[in-house]
């Protein structure tokens, strides 16, 4: 893993356009279920592979969006003509097709589906085997039955689960579009999946849009559309589409029957939402298109009246449809141990066949002789009159089937129905996790979700975890709290009252006020300052200081009605929060963005409404980090605005400017982020009419270039945006989540190491790390920010020397940080940079990097990228054997969380991205405390107390038979009934483990949450380990000698027939080993008492209709041998002699050598006591006060 | 698991709970009932459900919240101690019991299958076993050590004798036995299915070719005595496995001789001794019951007794013996029972004993918190 996690930052450096194809989300079935609108989508998960592993093919695929759009590589589309579309290349109708199966196919594929579980091949050669006559231990029929069970079972639920998906799939493909007809120039309605490649379609408000078209017109003049794309990739905001102004002026209808001359060339089908490449040449003039003018199949039109476009992609071709892959296959840790113990089992298995075919082997040869005569086996048959040999063909081949029919009849030394209960009880368990109220997110109505359900158990053993900072440990609800203009700091809104911040700006417009959704408190003195006009340089700044604030964004305003006609709310609608809230806060202090097309924006500038052409828009992206815009103001300048990182930003300023002024401002941000604000910094730049035509026509060029359009566009941008004048900085604040300093202090307890990677400044993240507890003053900080590798090894070698040192007070500091038990006198943290780990993750220092972090009680990674978060996870990963957990909740965190062992999505403000990609989601980061600490202990000792149980009690029975078999002359009699073999584990025995697994609970959810070091059994393996196994199977062995050997001697030389004494080991294996598990139950439920009860009696009630049947020779044994006394006495010798070992270890263990869970276990017994003498306690104290 | 079919299908599980309305509110209904005193934590307030979600109501549930109320069983001295002081009270007048019943049991054991061949055939007991020409009668004295209450149950015992054996448990079929219709059903039956001209035999396979056929007869001073035979098969195998419109036919007529022959004009539902040698035997070393005696025998006394020593054993190393035995409630004679209960019982006792010096020895206050890990080395958090 950690291989694959560098070669992504290695492949970063190249092809940075990668990046944004990593996160590729896009809408899960679930949206389906709940708009029926959006059927299309279905498992959205991003695609593990293009993070982990990209074949080659797919990275090719995937960068051809990038990259120039080579002629012969282009779809080429004729707008309105549907068969001249590209002969070269078939395109498909716009049907859709998710389900899996068809009626014919769903046999052979459902089976073909099913059998790729190793474990099913195995169990199907067991009963190919039994079909051979000479091997035929049990009948056919009842060989076959389990197998046939289980596949019955899931074949039906996937049949379910298919019809469903064809019905939703003939209502998708039925729905009602209006395309163009070439002919008559109207719209006619035509089913979707009869959409082809082409046609020009007409969507009006609110519909869903059927397929991937480019833009042609829409209702507005300008040319814009709002789509909303949460069933695509989940985020809820309207995004900003536009149809070029060159179509736009003749949208194609009635009026303009279709310009046969349009062509779009545009690329292959790819699966990056968030990219599109193409040009459209309408009446002889090439116009670029790109992800601005691309409606995808998914999306929902909003606020817009109709939109005409064409058709590019179709069908199984879009490009939700490309992202419906399966989700990410994770395997559970305990899962992945399970292995070693099947593992073990069959050489088990393989070592008791092989004793029954030796020893067969030698019996035959040393009775070869007699058995030629031998009442029982008779080698001679008479039957034709010929001696010759009846059913004997030679030693070697006898040895030989009998080694065959003994792994028939040990088969159940590997459990199959082991896979079905833990399925079921991970189903169960995923179902208390899902409705549990402590991981209900009120705020945000949302629920845990199980979306991977397999590693349930891994939450109980996580050591590491990663964690993002925004959004996570922070809500992510940006709100504007300081200003620094031209090096002045202004934050009297941030400590003023609340009363004071109701100054925020009220706009008249007619009758009519329109109001900011959300007002921020204002500073007075700056208000009082902007309210001056702007006469000394100081307000001309904060002037535009704001105005920069207003325009250099890409929010759109909407305005929606409240409940008062008369008075109407701006909503800022935009994809990044700290925008939204340098909008509020512009509009707070008068500055209202009230209206944005495409070509300009309206701001009321303190009651004054002014237009602003916006003449081009420099989009922000990680390189830079920095967007700009440039306006034309209604005073005809044209001004340039940069808004950006303090580090990008200080690179372009002018140079001949007021260096004092600079410092005020660098001061002022370190003193916010010092705050633990997020800081931008704003500048600007009045444009002369040359530059700006340079500008302009490079700007042009780059537009509608073919060829690394991105590239180009980028440069254009650096290269205007330079000797800027700084108008300041802004502060906003990233409120700390609820709970989140005890979240990580418990989890601290818990022995779980919290790792914060964030892409935010190192001050910011120490600030945070602060607040939230993740640090404290006690720690030694260790910062690591270099710009060379050279830098980094030393600063790596000093922090060894550091633990080293520490080493000497400390035993073994190092040994303790990894066992969790790190002391507490020599905690360190490290801080290390985003830059620092470029130069760290690609050499050699790697593993310095791992043992400095491991050896710290803290990390914190500042300024990082999404991939290299995937990196340092991996760092992990590949170099310990612990758990590993990520959670976050951006579109940044996809990679880190699909790298980690157990990811989690925060569903928070940025979008569903991470919650797509995750196996768990939840709405609050201290729901971790619960959900690793209850759910995940619990989880975690319910499965590995499953597995154990599973092995021990299919192995008692397994050796009962074998020891039987070594008194039927090694030929693999067995006096237990066929029938109730077969039934043994999914019957007799299956019930209660499940119920077990689903509902036992060691501890209570209290003393969990009261005592975190509780969670650390989880990560010492204490619950499921080699010796565990051992020990069980060692108890394992002891029970079968005992339930064997006790009627064995008690009924040797008797005239007890075979199926009289199989009733009596079937009766009393099965009450031991339910017995075992009920002296191993923690809580005794109704539940359980009926499960594990009930099963024994189920079980007395199958040997009893099994001894009814009068075709088996077993006929009427029970109820003969039930009328003994001896029956009765065996059967509790039996239970008490089988149980004294377990017992009595149990016992003097839990005594001598008592676990902190057993002590907690006494607590949590006692705590009614303790609490009463609280109580009173609490009671005397209040008399007291009275 | 593999990747795919069920991985997917669970995936959204959280989402599909909590979209499915009906159930929610069903559950909710249980939860009002189940309200309990143990507040859980976190429930969103009532008023708010009726608005946002009557969904979540639900959340309350006692059983959703795993907070069902249960019975916590720690296993404490007092339950240690008592537990294992219970079995070993239990078990040790259980084991004293049976012991005494096994040791009433009286039983006389005589193994005749060397000692019934003459001198000369000691050689080759197989050839003087299969020969039809030698005279097979072998007659002794057996002295009754004690006395023995009428019944007196007559078994036969073979050793080394695999009724169990797969090849042969499996030899015979049930629907022939039962009915008259199903006498052509000889699955599998081989090689003993039919005679050489392809007619069945009934009662067709191997174990009831293979009828024991030794007889006994006994003497107390040339007074015979009788011998009841009949009620030596389950009343239920009588009545259901084997029909009273069977009638053997072709039996014992290939070319090798199995054991006894049949009364073909006796329906097979009253051969009761093929009914009890077709119950076939648990171990390779078994009784079957003969008959009884239905007189006492007085301790001292001499019987004489008859054997007809017809069946081979002598191919496979296998022994014969008869055994005359009364019973008791716990079967016939075994001391091994009476003896593993008082191991066990006496075994508990001590454990008992040793848990008590134990837990005196060491004491530990249960559920002291000064006993967790981190509490016993503070200076390792």
């Amino acid at each position: 893993m950690a291989g694959d996690g560098l070669t992504i930052s290695r492949e970063e450096e190249e092809e940075e356009e990668e990046r944004s194809l990593a996160p590729l989300p896009s809408s899960g079935r679930h949206h389906r279920r709940k708009s029926s609108a959006s059927a299309a989508s279905r498992d959205g998960f991003p695609n593990p592979a293009h993070v982990r592993h990209l074949s080659r093919t797919e990275t090719e695929r995937l960068a051809s969006s990038q990259r120039e759009l080579a002629d012969s590589n282009s779809r080429i589309v004729f707008i309105g003509d549907p068969g001249g579309s590209d002969p070269r290349f078939e395109t498909p109708r716009n049907s859709i097709r998710t389900a899996k199966y068809s009626p014919i196919t769903f046999l052979p594929r459902n089976l073909f589906e099913q059998f790729r579980r190793l474990s099913y091949i195995y169990f199907l050669a067991i009963v190919i085997l039994n079909q051979l006559p000479q091997l035929a231990v049990f009948g056919r029929g009842a060989s076959a039955l389990p197998l046939a069970f289980v596949l019955l079972v899931t074949a039906v639920k996937d049949a379910y689960e298919d019809w469903r998906r064809h019905r939703s799939d003939r209502i998708e493909n039925n729905r009602a579009a209006s395309v163009l007809d070439p002919q008559s120039g109207r719209f006619l309605s035509k089913r979707w999946k009869e959409v082809r490649v082409g046609e020009v379609l007409k969507v009006l408000a609110n519909e869903s849009i059927p397929c991937d078209m480019v833009l042609l017109a829409t209702s507005d003049p300008t040319g814009v559309a709002y789509i909303q794309t949460i069933n695509l990739d989940g985020e809820s905001n309207l995004k900003t589409r536009y149809a070029k102004q060159e179509t736009m002026s003749r949208p194609p209808g009635e009026d303009h029957p279709v310009d046969s001359a349009g062509v779009i060339r545009c690329e292959q089908p790819n699966r990056n939402i968030y990219g599109f490449l193409g040009n459209m040449e309408v009446d002889g003039k090439r116009v670029s298109l790109g992800p601005a003018n691309i409606i995808l199949r998914g999306c929902e039109l909003k606020n817009t009246a109709w939109v005409i476009g064409v058709a590019v992609y179709t069908g199984s071709e879009t490009k939700v449809m490309l992202n419906s892959s399966g989700a990410p296959s994770k395997r559970s840790r305990l899962e992945t141990r399970m292995n070693r113990e099947t593992l073990l089992l069959s050489a088990i298995l393989i070592a008791l066949c092989s004793v029954v075919a030796i020893c067969n082997g030698i019996w035959l040869g040393n009775h070869s002789d007699d058995l030629e005569l031998a009442q029982f086996f008779r080698k001679r048959d008479y039957s034709d009159g010929d001696d010759k040999k009846y059913n004997y063909s030679g030693i070697g081949t006898q040895v030989f089937f009998a080694f065959l029919m003994s792994v028939i009849v040990f088969q159940i030394m590997i459990p199959i129905s082991l896979y079905i209960s833990m399925e079921l009880v991970r189903l169960g368990q995923a179902y208390f996790m899902v409705r549990d109220a402590n991981l209900y997110d009120e705020s945000s109505n949302s629920r845990f979700q199980c979306r991977a359900l397999n590693i349930n158990e891994d939450l109980g053993q996580i050591k590491y975890v990663f964690s993002d900072k925004t959004g996570t440990l922070t809500e992510n609800k940006m709100e504007f709290q300081c200003a620094s203009i031209r090096g002045v700091d202004y934050s009297g809104g941030r400590v003023s009252s609340r009363d004071n911040g109701e100054a925020h700006y009220i706009l008249a417009a007619g009758k009519q006020i329109l109001k900011p959704k959300m007002s921020v408190k204002t500073d007075p003195e700056l208000v009082r300052l902007l309210k001056n006009k702007g006469d000394t340089e100081q307000g001309k700044r904060a002037r535009e200081f704001f105005l920069a604030l207003a325009c250099c964004n890409t929010i759109v305003p909407l305005v929606v009605d409240t409940s008062d006609p008369k008075q109407k709310l701006i909503d800022y609608q935009g994809e990044s929060p700290d925008e939204q809230a340098l909008a509020y806060a512009a509009a707070s202090y008068g500055f209202v963005l009230i209206e944005r097309t495409s070509g300009h924006i309206i701001i009321d500038v303190l009651g004054n409404r002014q237009r602003y052409d916006v003449l081009g828009l420099h989009e922000f992206d990680s390189d830079r980090k920095r967007m700009s815009v440039i306006v034309c103001g209604p005073d005809k300048t044209i001004n340039l605005f940069v808004k950006g990182a303090d580090n990008s930003m200080f690179g372009i300023i002018q140079n001949k400017v007021d260096l004092s002024m600079i410092d005020a401002t660098k001061a002022n941000l370190h003193a916010y982020s010092s705050l633990g604000l997020r800081t931008l910094v704003v500048g600007m730049r009045e444009l002369s009419r040359k530059e700006f035509e340079e500008w302009q026509s490079a700007y042009e060029n780059a537009n509608t270039s073919l060829m690394g359009r991105g590239k180009l566009l980028r440069a254009v941008a650096s290269n205007v945006e330079r000797e800027l004048h700084i108008l300041g900085a802004s502060g906003i604040e990233d409120k700390l989540q609820e709970g989140v300093p005890e979240a990580i202090e418990s989890m601290r307890q818990a022995g779980i190491k919290v790792w914060v990677l964030t892409g935010d400044k190192q001050e910011t993240a120490i600030s945070i790390g602060f607040s939230c507890k993740l640090l404290t003053e006690a720690m030694t900080q260790i910062v690591i920010n270099c710009n060379s590798e050279e830098s980094c090894r030393n600063k790596l070698q000093d922090a060894v020397a550091m633990y080293r040192k520490f080493a000497v007070i400390s035993p073994d500091p190092f040994e303790n940080a990894l066992t969790g038990t790190g002391s507490t006198k020599v905690s360190m943290a490290l801080i290390i940079d985003g830059i620092s780990l470029v130069y760290i993750l690609k050499t050699k220092l790697e593993e310095e990097l791992f043992k400095v972090a491991t050896a710290c009680d803290v990390v914190l990674c500042c300024r990082v990228a999404p991939l290299q978060k995937a990196g340092i996870v991996s760092l992990i990963k590949s170099r310990t054997d612990d758990m590993t957990l990520a959670i976050g909740d951006g579109a940044n965190d996809v990679s880190m969380i699909q790298t980690a062992d157990v990811g989690i999505g925060i569903s928070g403000q940025e979008g569903r991205q991470a919650v797509m990609a995750s196996d768990f989601a939840m709405g609050q980061f201290r729901f971790l405390v619960p959900l690793l600490l209850v759910h995940g202990h619990w989880n975690y000792q319910r499965m590995a107390y499953m597995i154990l149980y599973n092995f021990y009690r299919n192995a008692v029975f397994v050796f009962i038979l074998f020891w039987y078999v070594l008194y039927t002359a090694y030929t693999l009699t067995t006096a237990i009934t066929e029938w109730s073999t077969v039934l043994y584990s999914i019957v007799y025995t299956a019930l209660p483990t499940i119920v077990v697994g689903v509902l036992d609970k060691d501890l209570s959810r209290k003393t969990l949450m009261k005592y975190p070091q509780l969670y650390r059994s989880g990560q010492r393996d204490e619950r499921y380990n080699l010796k565990l196994f051992t020990l069980t199977m060692m108890d394992a062995v002891w029970q079968s000698v005992a339930t064997f050997y006790i009627p064995y001697l008690a009924y040797r030389q008797s005239t007890v027939d075979v199926s009289s004494l199989g009733d009596l080991w079937i009766l009393a294996v099965v009450i031991l080993v339910n017995i075992h598990l009920a002296t191993d139950v923690f809580r005794w439920y109704w539940i359980t008492h009926v499960a594990v009860w009930g099963c024994i009696g189920a079980t007395l009630i199958c040997v009893i209709i099994i001894d009814c049947i009068w075709t088996l020779p077993g006929y009427w044994a029970i109820f003969k041998i039930m009328g003994t006394g001896l029956f009765w006495l065996c059967l509790l010798g039996v239970i008490v002699a089988g149980m004294l070992p377990h017992f009595s270890v149990k016992a003097l263990k839990e005594y001598l050598m008592p676990s902190d869970i057993q002590i907690a276990r006494e607590m949590d017994k006692f705590r009614r006591i303790n609490a009463a003498t609280m109580e009173i306690q609490m009671n005397r104290f209040s008399m007291l006060q009275l | 698991m593999p990747k795919g079919g069920h991985v997917d299908d669970y995936a959204s599980m959280g989402e599909g709970l909590a979209t499915s309305d009906e159930k929610e509110r069903a559950w909710g209904q249980i939860s009002e009932t189940e309200k309990g005193d143990d507040n859980v934590r976190g429930g969103p307030a009532e008023d708010d459900d009726r608005r946002s979600g009557a969904f979540f109501q639900i959340l309350d549930s006692r059983f959703t919240q795993q907070e069902l109320p249960a019975c916590k069983p720690l296993l404490t001295p007092t339950i240690v101690i008592s537990t294992f002081a219970l079995i070993g009270i239990l078990f040790i007048p259980i084991g004293l019991a049976s012991l005494s019943a096994s040791e009433n049991v009286v039983e006389i054991v005589y193994r005749y299958d060397t000692e019934c061949i003459p001198q000369q055939s000691q050689d080759d007991k197989v050839a003087f076993i299969q020969s039809s020409a030698t005279d097979k009668t072998c007659r002794t004295t057996l002295t009754v050590p004690k006395n023995m209450k009428a019944p007196v149950h007559i078994y036969y015992e073979l050793y080394n004798f695999y009724q169990n054996h797969r090849r042969y448990v499996k030899n015979r079929n049930d629907k022939q036995l039962r009915s008259k219709e199903y006498e052509l059903e000889t699955t599998n039956c081989a090689p003993e299915a039919t005679t050489v001209d392809g007619s069945p035999i009934v009662p067709c396979g191997l174990i009831a070719w293979s009828l024991f056929n030794d007889t006994y007869s006994f003497a107390i001073q040339n007074k015979a005595i009788e011998v009841n035979k009949k009620n030596i098969a389950w009343q239920s195998d009588k009545d259901e496995k084997f029909g009273s419109d069977v009638y053997p036919k072709n039996f014992q007529q290939g070319g090798l001789i199995g054991g006894a022959k049949l009364n073909e004009s006796i329906p097979l539902s009253e051969q009761e001794d093929l009914i009890v040698w077709m119950r076939t035997a648990a171990l390779p070393q078994f009784r079957k019951l003969y008959g009884r005696i239905e007189t006492d025998l007085v301790a001292n006394e001499q019987i004489s007794v008859t054997i007809q020593n017809n069946y081979n054993t002598y191919s496979f190393e296998g022994e014969k013996k008869l055994v005359l035995s009364t019973t008791s409630w716990i079967g016939g004679k075994n001391d091994f029972l009476g003896v593993a209960y008082l191991t066990v019982g006496s075994l508990c006792l001590f454990l008992a004993l040793a848990f008590i010096v134990l837990y005196l020895l060491k004491p530990r206050t249960l559920g002291d918190p000064s006993y967790l890990s981190w509490n016993r080395n503070p200076d390792r958090h």
